[in-house]
Order: structure tokens, then C-alpha cells, then sequence
């Protein structure tokens, strides 16, 4: 697909603007809908469609595999660090009020940080499986031939 | 409905992904209809999205026709009609659609739509309910996205093995 | 009146049947998965309805706007998908693993192989 020529000027023009918006729906999801699910989801599919345009390899050298990982992980951990520092702070696991001093303030940064961990352990999980579906494709091309369809 | 049924009867699996998709698109404008924001934009990135993403990546790994059904399953069908019956007879006892006294409106769901913006000054009540009144269900949640990553992960790493049928294919697991 | 006040309901209802029977009548797992999915989001469909409230609108707050839509199914409801896709995916792995071990990815193939050797069997149809 990478020669065709339509798709890869649309795509260009796409691409930007779809992680621009997975990015202001992460950051906007306190005031319109949104919030952190959405937002990875929308970030990992406009990297899916420059991997469908330009190739696997092409996606892998943008975000390798390890950052994959590395980020997947760090966003469980993200969330599990806010609800720690609750507990530091003086009060329950996941408690945002012990963290700055105007309650509402705290409760603001709280969310905030969360579903940015959310955002982006969702963001690089998406991206993970579907790197495991294509890389399986690439292999199997050079095993076996596929099957003959009924 | 009808695209429903066209997915369940095609045997074309290619076609039955991109109805599978549409389905999801209309359940997300259904959803918007239905007041639900963020759950439209959720299910409209996620199913007509990911879902039929990963659904055309494992057809390229599989035959794309299903085999021919040449009579229908009269036991599923049974099975079927049976729980349907029961279903429709539980939907008599629930109370009116949209009603604003429900059950389901008094109790938890009226202090999150009174309260939510003086606690927390955050004017989306989902987001606000997701991240700071439930925190611990999106915990949760997130472990298992993480989860099935790491599943998908542990399954697919392993190199295609051996066919034993043919006998110039490389052998499994080099790495 | 009470038909017309669970219209909605039954549609959910015949919706969820459709993909349970695609669950359990269809061999294909590919199908199959699809079915689990038709008969998620008609859960979905039905407790969003459930949650909706005539007259309110979008759960964000607004000055002026005294009646909300209850934000508790949503809430559910967002966690439920993406536990879906999660399953999706899972599933879908396991469909392109049993396809490589055994070659087929319909139940009459797979059951008729249960017998034999799994490597050594030929392509299934």
C-alpha cells in the first residue's frame, strides 16, 4: 500500500490529526467526554493505520517493541503510585484528597494523573497485540503456504 | 437486527467482520441517542475499531470461508428460544424505560449526579465516577488490559512450529 | 403501558439471542468470537437504556440543566468494553495458535482430529 499514492497523502495528512485528538480526548476527558480508554484506543489506531500504510518495520522503528512493553507496564504502575501516595500522604489507597490542599484541586491533579496511566497503558497494549497478530503474518509467509479456500 | 442476523448467516468471514463493524457503529450511534458520550465514543473506537482490526489481522492467518452449515442446529436453536422465553418473561418485571423515579436512579446514581461537580469541580460525572469514586474498578480494569497484552504476548511469541507434512519448513522456536 | 414501555428491552433480548446462538451453533471460532461480541454490546445497549432517564441529558455538568442521565451505567459500561476487547484478543490468539497446531479452525474437523496426532494431520478443510 505504501505506493499507492492516495492513500499515503491522505494518511499523512491523517495521522497527526488522529493523535492529536487522542491526545486532547485524554486531556479534555474532565470536560466532554472522554477520558483515558478512549483516548489510547484512538492513539494506538493511528498507529495501526501508518503500520497497514507503510509497513510493520517502518511502525516498529517509530515505536519499538520495547518501548511497548517498557510503557504498558509503566501505566499500571502509574496508577498504582497515585493510590500509594495516597496511602503516604495520611490516607486510603486511591485517596486523591491528601494530596494537595484544596480538595477539589486534589481530586483534579488525582484524576488527572490516573487516566493518563490508564491512557497510555491502553494506548501501548493495543499497539503490542496488534504488533503480535502482523509479526505472526510475516512469519507464517515464509513457513507455509496458506491454505486453499473452500 | 437485520445486520445481526446477516453476521451470524454469512458464511464469508470477511464480510461478516465488516457487518460486524457496522453493528458497532450503530449500537455507538444507539448509545448516543441514549445520552452516553463517552461509552458511544468507546464503543465506536473500540468496535469498529480494534475489535474488527484484530479480527481482519487473524483472517489473513485463516481460511476466510466457513465451512457450509447444511442443516440448521435444532438443540442450539432450542437452547436458544428457551432462554429467549425466559429472558422476555424477566423483562415484564423491569420497570418503564426512562422513567425518572427507576430504582436504578434513586439510590447511588442521584448523590453522583448531585455531588460529583461540588466535590470534585471536574464537570464530566463518568470521568469523575471512573477515576476518583471508583478508582479501584478502573485499577482493575487497567490490570486487565495489561493482562491480556501479556496473554497475547506469551501466545504469539512462540515461533510457528514445524509442519511435520511438509518437509522444507524451519524448525520452531529459534530464538 | 407496559408493551410499549420494554420495547427497547426486547430488542436487546432477540439482539443478545442472535449472538448466542452464534456462539453455540456456529464450528467456526472466528464466528464465534464475533457472536460473543454481538452479545456483549446488547448487554451493553441493555443497561445503557436501563440507565437512561427521559428528559435528561449527557451526565456532564452544565449550568442550568437540572436532569441527568444516570452516570453509574456508563461508568460499567466503559470498563466493560474494554474488558471485551481484552477478550477478543485473547481469543483471537488462541484461534491462530489452534490453527497452526491443528490446521482447521472448525469444531467438526478439530473433534475428528482429537483421536490422531496433532502434528501429523494433514490440512484440515
Amino acid at each position: 500500500m505504501r505506493e499507492n499514492g492516495i492513500l499515503r497523502i491522505v494518511t499523512r495528512f491523517l495521522i497527526p490529526l488522529i493523535m492529536l485528538f487522542a491526545l486532547y480526548v485524554q486531556f479534555h476527558g474532565e470536560y466532554s467526554p472522554g477520558g483515558g480508554f478512549q483516548a489510547g484506543v484512538i492513539f494506538a489506531a493511528g498507529w495501526i493505520l501508518f503500520v497497514l500504510i507503510y509497513g510493520l518495520e517502518a511502525g516498529l522503528s517509530v515505536v519499538p517493541e520495547r518501548a511497548m512493553f517498557v510503557l504498558s507496564a509503566a501505566g499500571a504502575l502509574l496508577y498504582a503510585l497515585i493510590g500509594l501516595l495516597g496511602v503516604v500522604l495520611g490516607g486510603r489507597f486511591l485517596e486523591f484528597y491528601p494530596l494537595l490542599d484544596n480538595p477539589q484541586a486534589a481530586q483534579q491533579a488525582g484524576i488527572i494523573l490516573v487516566e493518563l496511566g490508564v491512557g497510555v497503558t491502553v494506548a501501548s497494549v493495543v499497539m503490542l497485540i496488534f504488533t503480535m497478530f502482523a509479526r505472526r503474518r510475516g512469519d507464517l509467509g515464509q513457513a507455509w503456504h496458506p491454505e486453499e479456500n473452500d | 437486527m437485520a445486520v445481526a442476523l446477516a453476521v451470524v448467516q454469512l458464511r464469508d468471514l470477511f464480510s461478516a467482520a465488516m457487518l460486524f463493524a457496522i453493528y458497532s457503529l450503530i449500537s455507538a450511534a444507539l448509545f448516543v441517542v441514549l445520552d452516553a458520550g463517552d461509552v458511544a465514543l468507546t464503543e465506536a473506537a473500540v468496535g469498529a475499531g480494534i475489535s474488527t482490526i484484530l479480527i481482519l489481522a487473524v483472517l489473513t492467518l485463516a481460511p476466510r470461508y466457513e465451512k457450509r452449515i447444511e442443516r440448521v442446529n435444532w438443540p442450539a436453536l432450542g437452547v436458544v428460544i428457551v432462554t429467549g422465553a425466559c429472558l422476555v418473561w424477566a423483562v415484564s418485571d423491569l420497570p418503564n424505560f426512562g422513567a425518572p423515579d427507576n430504582p436504578i436512579h434513586t439510590h447511588v446514581g442521584s448523590y453522583y449526579t448531585e455531588n460529583a461537580y461540588r466535590e470534585m469541580g471536574v464537570p464530566n460525572m463518568v470521568a469523575a465516577v471512573l477515576a476518583s469514586y471508583r478508582s479501584f474498578d478502573t485499577f482493575g480494569e487497567v490490570l486487565v488490559i495489561f493482562t491480556a497484552g501479556l496473554a497475547v504476548f506469551s501466545l504469539l511469541s512462540v515461533r510457528p512450529g514445524k509442519r511435520k507434512a511438509k518437509p522444507e519448513s524451519r524448525p520452531g522456536n529459534e530464538r | 403501558m407496559h408493551l410499549l414501555g420494554h420495547y427497547n428491552y426486547y430488542v436487546v433480548v432477540v439482539l443478545m439471542m442472535i449472538g448466542f446462538y452464534s456462539v453455540i451453533a456456529r464450528g467456526n471460532m472466528i464466528k464465534k468470537i464475533i457472536g460473543l461480541n454481538l452479545f456483549q454490546t446488547s448487554v451493553f445497549i441493555m443497561i445503557i437504556s436501563a440507565g437512561k432517564v427521559i428528559g435528561g441529558s449527557t451526565p456532564i455538568y452544565e449550568k442550568g440543566v437540572e436532569l441527568y442521565s444516570n452516570p453509574l451505567p456508563h461508568v460499567l459500561i466503559l470498563t466493560a468494553i474494554v474488558v471485551g476487547v481484552a477478550t477478543t484478543a485473547v481469543g483471537l490468539a488462541l484461534t491462530v495458535r489452534i490453527r497452526e497446531a491443528y490446521g482447521s479452525i472448525e469444531d467438526d474437523d478439530l473433534i475428528e482430529d482429537d483421536g490422531e496426532d496433532a502434528d501429523g494431520h494433514e490440512a484440515g478443510q
